[in-house]
């Protein structure tokens, strides 16, 4: 079976450093990856190749077997750090709305399609009780629900997120990842997320891509996460320490 | 059509305008880039006088201009935006300093203050089909740009992902922005254009939630500032001291004043 997403032996040097280096990734349809490394590691830069806003110098990025710049339309993303104004004049219901027809021309019509795909994505985000306030007053935990609402209110089959845990507490976190988890599910929509720490993720990744000085490792967390994969990954010694129900690596 | 009428009528056109381009600039974060735009219209004002065209002409040539200028010099990143508007800026008064130096060394026809504080009430009634079109093409780009301009303001790279190019959604942008201040100048002065744009806008913003509805207020806000604003500068010509009336764009201003501290105090509750 096709795979929907495919990275085969991606390079990519932005100002004379290699910031992508041979990078190889398979994610099938409700299949939900993490992707995990410190800052720097590639994160970033990995998801927007697989946006098709970033061409790499070697190798091929596909969805659905076709090359990643056409199939915009099966890709929801939801961008690192957004940072909404609380003057920005949207209210939830009219941001997530942007996610079905905001690179159209013209003025939006409301329609009862329109209104109800908004509803629907909001309630798989959990996000319904929002619908009515201003996007920008939110917090952070209710920002990322709603822009997850924003990325799949267009059905799409993969969704991108760029670092969306990062500045939320514990719980929050656990809310957005049990949200993403039962799109990817229900949905059957798969699912590359980024994250500099794994632990929230553990309890429903079903592969992990970790990554670091551009390299990346892909695969169950029991084939990944250990001593030895990891320290041939940095290129020096690192250790796994499970406590508990935490998994940290440290430097060996 | 009296000069009254016409004071009006042209008044209305660029409330209207000036909601949603004015909503689009606050939200955006280009009031600095509207205001440039603005001072950068005396450029053209000064030359429109010296080679004895309308100065609507010249505001508008002048504010494209330099809003390619800044789009060229600036890129994407804020703080590089931000110097290129400052570099155009700077240029293009300087360029008003030398036309109105010029002009006023050879004549005495109030280049400066018209130029500078607007001409609402001398203003040929051939110009209104003009302000009435420059308005309509202003609005059209706003209406036409509405949805990637609101993705945009999210992220960027939301709008990117879809296939938008937000340089080019900016681009167009610009040019509403750039018509819009050249409408506002002709009515309050190059140098007080971007306070009926900013105003009422950030007024809007306090208090609905909505854009729509944001634009629509903002319009309705700029329409009773200039209609409030001229009726008063009408009646100021019995006022003291010298019985020859008070500046239209002091009372326009100042009411948009009024309207944004309310707006303050409305949200603070």
């Amino acid at each position: 079976m096709t795979p929907l997403l495919e990275l085969e032996g991606v390079t990519v040097t932005l100002g004379g450093r290699v910031v992508l280096d041979g990078v190889n990734l398979r994610l099938a349809d409700g299949q939900f990856t993490g992707l995990i490394g410190s800052n720097g590691a590639g994160k970033t830069t990995l998801l927007r190749v697989a946006l098709g806003l970033l061409t790499p110098q070697r190798g091929r990025v596909l969805i659905g077997g076709q090359p990643a710049r056409r199939r915009a339309e099966l890709v929801g993303y939801v961008p690192q750090k957004v940072e909404l104004d609380p003057d920005l004049p949207l209210r939830v219901a009219d941001l997530v709305g942007l996610g079905l027809d905001g690179h159209r021309l013209g003025l939006p019509l409301p329609s009862r399609t329109r209104a109800a795909r908004v509803a629907e994505a909001l309630e798989a985000a959990g996000a319904a009780h929002l619908a009515g306030q201003r996007a920008g007053r939110l917090s952070g935990g209710e920002q990322q629900r709603v822009m997850i609402a924003h990325a799949i209110v267009a059905r799409p089959r993969l969704l991108l997120l760029d670092e969306p845990l990062a500045n939320l507490d514990l719980p929050s976190a656990k809310a957005i990842v049990s949200v993403l988890a039962s799109v990817a599910a229900e949905r059957g929509v798969g699912v590359l997320i980024s994250a500099h720490d794994m632990n929230p993720l553990l309890p429903v990744m079903d592969q992990v891509a970790y990554m670091a000085d551009g390299r990346l490792a892909a695969g169950s967390t029991g084939e990944v996460i250990r001593s030895e994969v990891l320290s041939e990954l940095y290129g020096h010694p690192v250790e796994v320490i499970h406590v508990r129900d935490r998994v940290l690596v440290v430097a060996g | 059509m009296s000069p009254l009428v016409t004071a009006l009528v042209v008044g209305a056109v660029v409330a209207a305008v000036s909601g949603p381009v004015g909503v689009f600039m606050v939200a955006r974060g280009q009031s600095f880039a509207g205001h440039a735009l603005a001072d950068a219209g005396t450029t053209g004002g000064a030359a429109g006088y010296l080679a004895g065209v309308n100065v609507l002409y010249g505001f508008v040539a002048f504010n494209l201009v330099a809003a390619a200028a800044m789009e060229a010099l600036g890129g994407r990143r804020a703080i590089a935006r931000d110097v290129a508007t400052g570099v155009v800026l700077g240029a293009s008064l300087a360029l008003t300093a030398l036309f109105l130096h010029i002009e006023t060394s050879t004549a005495t026809t109030g280049a400066t203050v018209t130029v500078l504080f607007g001409s609402l009430f001398s203003l040929a009634p051939g110009t209104v089909p003009v302000v009435a079109a420059l308005g309509a093409v202003s609005l059209a780009l706003s209406a036409l740009l509405y949805r990637p301009l609101l993705l945009s303001a999210v992220h960027p790279d939301l709008a990117r992902a879809r296939g938008v190019h937000p340089a080019l959604v900016g681009a167009g942008y610009l040019a509403a922005l750039s018509l819009a201040v050249s409408l506002s100048a002709v009515t309050i002065g190059a140098i007080l254009s971007t306070a009926l744009l900013v105003g009422p806008a950030a007024a809007a913003l306090h208090l609905v939630r909505r854009p729509a509805a944001a634009m629509a207020l903002a319009s309705l806000a700029a329409l009773a500032c200039t209609l409030g604003g001229v009726g008063l500068a009408y009646a100021s010509y019995h006022w003291p001291p010298a019985g020859r009336g008070w500046p239209v764009s002091f009372f326009v201003v100042a009411s948009v004043l009024l309207v944004y501290g309310a707006s303050l105090a409305a949200r603070r509750r």
